[in-house]
């Protein structure tokens, strides 16, 4: 085409783009990954079980039978009418506890989301802005930072009243100090990039270069930290139910399961250690799964 | 005197990388003498900064080095334990790196990075590593030294950091100084400053120096000796009169080509290139490497290429028996 | 050197100046720092002009301003005579594009080669995605690219290609200015040639006009036609690529010159004879800010600014040119140690 390329034509050089696609190398790191692939199955597992709650229950897990109280779990000698046993108003245990996995779930996701649109935001405007707003922000996010979201989340609910919708908007509007913290800080990283000045000169306008630019290098880091928000949400759900200021009875909450089963602690333990393990395998599966997100994703940084 | 200080026999690195073994260097040689310049020029993969933390023992746990011999100063490296490297380095043989802001800590003032390596190497008192820390500060042109000692890494220019870098090398005297691009993240000006310092304290102190960079112009003004490195290999070795006046290998040749040259390229002209990139070192990499971009490539560099020594000290590998299939004029 | 060059200016910088404020510790007082200060340049059209100087010079602000992503504290900016604002990014993106230093960080790790290089044509909605796809395969086939990185992303490529992508991206909206800032620094010797090559090839194609900035001396003395030297936010020495290379000036300039290390083995390491370090911006030197590192320093250079002198081919500030200057019988200036 012109004298530009004449010197080029044949040029080997061109014959050298083999490697993979960053697509092709991330999905080869996923697979790779025991950890990721462990709380990836596992909480795929528990999610499918929160979806076909209702096919999959035995019982109904509000149905009471003042007959069949406190049945223990088939392998300490119960039947399999009832695998898991009955709780002190002799509701199926494996039924609530498979709707309460909806419960756990529904406020992870939701609370992680809105904490994490806020945090996002407010990080994001920070890290790229800078001066006023992120004065701003930083001084939002110190503010937060500054109140223990127990007990603030204790007052608010107790004022309120707890209900499923309170807790995750509660809940939603406490957890985002990691997001901004960390949205905030890739965001400077990116900033100063190339590409990012490459774009402005370019005549993008500042939501495209935000939208196009910035977040698809930070949206790594978004994910490790909605996981590990979403952990922390569940979390924090239990405890408030345990407290008795979360979802309420008859709500089947694994939280509220425990709190119910701690007047028997002492004479039918597993009426708490069930519902307790499973919270466990929930949060310890999101946690291997946001571990291994930052591994794979970041994959700069370890060799 | 008659050995000399540094000699190197066929040092070979590989590194274990998923799907195979990355031969990064292979086969080189190479003697230092006390008071030398060593100049290993290379572009980026040519394996010229393993070859420089393989003399100095810091490469990864991963890779594996070795070599028929290596020995510094009668000491055999390739047997060289861990206690041994240790009492070697920051004694002996010193390093300098590219980016003074990432090799000093931030943590800690000059002051006591300084004189560290002088009292874990050497009986002396603080005291004594004070002054030496001074004199040493003045040495490489540094005002105010005794001043500068309290002060940390970040309140100094790249230039000054640079040359805290070189006097830390110079704690405790070292005979072999291996610098590992010790200008290209300084300016122009700097450059020449600090490379006149490197010069004049080599020969005062009769050390032998490596330096590691991919700027012919640092390696033409600064090297005694000048090794070319291509893909692993040294293509070509000899004086730095012998390989910039008289250079054989297609690949240095090439490169030579590849940058203006005020005076005596013309103004605007088309500069040489070598086209296509470094080949794939993964899995056993026979005959010639610069054989996929050399213009000078035939079927016979497939095979096993022939050492050539067209001068004393001067060495290439080529199959060509001058460097090119017919007569070039002047590069 | 070229036969399309015009004294018809296409990019004009009318003395300006960049002032940041600037905050050393927690609770040090904000002081200003003088990136750019009093600044005039014209850029013909076809002419390549490089812009030399040491770090901190703000050689790289004035990149930023030339492309709309800093506002000039003072003064204005030229394009065609026309006076530009930065609310006029859009309309100075389709005039002057950037090529910047380092291919590894000025491509988008996340987004394919078409993506990249489009990305101007969609911005600016011109064409619809057919004929973006073939101006794509049209500017890939002018850098030299196979037209099958399309879809690959910039992690699969060598520097040398990443370097052609970001040239694609600049050349797409056909800019008849390209700000090419340090734009071979971060590549192989090899590769540099081919860019640079590259660089001239298209520069004679498509008339385009370059301003080159760069430390590397002998690179802008192939590259370019005119060159104008940068200290610390002033250009102290303008002049035509001959001028300024065969005769040099100002003391600064022929300090930068000697520190060019040519391959040329056996004639040492040149002395630069520039004493101190590169002076801190936020209190630059009283009356020449050079006068500290110059070895041909008098002692009015300490007290009075130069002020620029004429000369054929462009202009010098340096009290040695001066010679309306009744200064001139001054002791030499005796310098500090380094």
């Amino acid at each position: 085409m012109s004298d530009a390329t004449t010197n080029m034509t044949p040029d080997p050089m061109l014959e050298a783009i083999v490697g993979p696609t960053p697509g092709q190398m991330l999905r080869k790191r996923i697979f790779g990954h025991q950890g990721l692939m462990i709380g990836v199955v596992v909480l795929g597992i528990l999610v499918l079980v929160a979806i076909f709650a209702p096919l999959l229950a035995p019982h109904d897990p509000y149905a009471q039978s003042l007959m069949a109280r406190m049945k223990p779990p088939v392998f300490l000698g119960g039947t399999w009418e009832h695998p898991l046993g009955t709780d002190h108003l002799g509701r199926d245990y494996l039924s609530r506890l498979i709707y309460g996995a909806r419960v756990s779930l529904l406020i992870g996701l939701v609370a992680a989301t809105i904490s994490g649109v806020i945090g996002t935001a407010m990080g994001v405007a920070a890290g790229y802005f800078g001066g006023k707003v992120d004065a701003v922000v930083t001084y939002l996010i110190n503010v937060r930072l500054a109140m223990p979201v127990v007990l603030v989340a204790l007052a608010v609910v107790a004022i309120l009243g707890g209900s499923l919708q309170v807790v995750i908007v509660v809940l939603g509007l406490l957890l985002w100090d990691r997001f901004a913290v960390v949205m905030r800080s890739s965001t400077l990283q990116v900033r100063g990039r190339e590409y990012v000045a490459a774009a402005k000169a370019v005549g993008c306008s500042t939501p495209r270069v935000l939208m196009s630019e910035i977040m698809p290098n930070i949206a790594n880091n978004l994910i490790v930290v909605m996981t590990l928000e979403m952990a922390h949400a569940i979390l924090l759900e239990a405890a408030l139910s345990f407290l008795g200021l979360g979802v309420q009875p008859p709500t089947p909450s694994w939280g509220l399961m425990v709190s119910e089963g701690k007047n028997m602690m002492l004479f039918e333990p597993w009426m708490v250690l069930i519902p307790g393990a499973v919270l466990f395998v929930l949060v310890l599966a999101i946690n291997l799964m946001g571990d291994g997100l930052r591994d794979v994703t970041a994959p700069e940084n370890r060799s | 005197m008659n050995s000399p200080l540094l000699r190197v026999k066929d040092l070979t690195i590989d590194i274990p990388v998923g799907g195979g073994t990355l031969n990064a260097v292979r086969g080189i040689d190479f003697d230092l003498n006390r008071g030398e310049t060593l100049c290993i020029v290379g572009e980026s993969g040519s394996g010229k900064s393993l070859t420089s933390l393989a003399l100095m023992g810091l490469l990864g746990g991963r890779i594996k080095r070795t070599a028929t011999q290596m020995e510094f100063d009668g000491i055999d490296l390739t047997k060289a334990n861990n206690k041994t490297m240790r009492a070697l380095r920051g004694d002996r043989m010193a390093m300098i790196f590219q980016e003074p802001m990432t090799s000093l800590n931030p943590a800690f003032t000059i002051g006591n990075q300084l004189m560290e390596a002088l009292l874990l190497h050497r009986n002396v008192g603080k005291e004594a590593a004070r002054a030496r820390a001074i004199e040493l500060l003045e040495k490489v042109g540094i005002t105010a030294a005794e001043s500068r000692l309290s002060q940390y890494p970040h309140q100094l220019s790249g230039g000054l950091r640079q040359r805290v870098m070189i006097a830390m090398a110079l704690m405790c005297e070292p005979e072999l100084i291996i610098a590992d691009e010790p200008t290209t993240a300084l300016d122009v000006t700097i450059q020449a400053q600090i490379l006149r310092l490197l010069v004049d304290l080599g020969r005062e102190m009769n050390m032998a120096m490596i330096l590691i960079t991919h700027d012919l112009g640092v390696v033409a003004r600064v090297a005694d000796k000048v090794a070319v490195m291509y893909a692993g290999e040294l293509v070509e070795t000899g004086s730095a009169e012998q390989v910039f006046n008289a250079p054989m290998h297609p690949y240095t040749r090439g490169l030579l080509r590849c940058i203006p040259q005020p005076g005596k390229t013309e103004r605007g002209a088309r500069l040489g290139t070598i086209p296509g990139i470094v080949p794939n070192l993964v899995g056993g990499v026979t005959g010639c490497p610069f054989r996929t971009r050399c213009d000078q490539a035939v079927a016979a560099c497939r095979d096993a290429i022939p050492h050539r020594k067209p001068a004393e000290n001067h060495r290439f590998r080529c199959v060509h028996e001058t460097g090119h299939q017919i007569a070039e004029t002047a590069v | 050197m070229s036969t399309t060059e015009t004294n018809h200016p296409v990019l004009e910088l009318r003395n300006v100046s960049k002032t940041y404020t600037v905050k050393q510790g927690m609770f040090g007082k904000p002081k200003p720092l003088k990136a750019i200060n009093d600044v005039s340049l014209s850029l013909n059209r076809g002419e390549v002009l490089g812009l030399v100087g040491e770090s901190g010079c703000g050689k790289s602000t004035l990149a930023k301003i030339l492309l709309g992503l800093e506002d000039p504290t003072k003064g204005e900016v030229r394009v065609d005579g026309e006076v530009i604002g930065a609310t006029d990014r859009r309309t100075l993106a389709r005039r002057i594009q950037p090529i910047f230093q380092d291919p590894y960080s000025s491509l988008n790790p996340r987004k394919s080669i078409e993506d990249i290089i489009s990305l101007p044509l969609r911005v600016h909605n011109i064409g619809d995605s057919n004929s973006q796809d073939k101006a794509v395969r049209d500017i890939l086939d002018i850098v030299g690219l196979p037209q099958r990185v399309m879809r690959t992303y910039p992690s699969q490529m060598s520097g040398g290609q990443r370097q052609r992508v970001a040239i694609a991206r600049a050349l797409i909206m056909k800019p008849e200015i390209v700000i090419c800032d340090e734009p071979t620094s971060a590549l192989d010797v090899s590769v540099q040639s081919q860019i640079l090559n590259l660089l001239n090839d298209l520069r004679a194609e498509f008339n385009l006009t370059y301003l080159f900035i760069s430390h590397d001396l002998a690179v802008v003395e192939h590259l370019a036609t005119r060159v104008a030297v940068m200290y610390l936010g002033r250009i102290v020495e303008e002049s035509s690529v001959g001028g300024l290379f065969d005769t040099s000036g100002h003391p600064y300039t022929q300090a930068l010159l000697k520190s060019v290390l040519t391959p040329e083995a056996g004639k040492g390491v040149p002395d630069t004879e520039l004493g101190m370090e590169y002076p801190n911006p936020i209190a630059p030197p009283s009356g020449c800010h050079f006068h500290p590192r110059c070895p041909m320093a008098m002692t009015h250079c300490a007290s009075i600014p130069p002020r620029p002198v004429p000369t054929p081919e462009g202009h010098v500030e340096c009290h040695l040119f001066d010679s309306e200057n009744d200064h001139n019988t001054g002791a030499p200036l005796v310098r500090e140690g380094v």
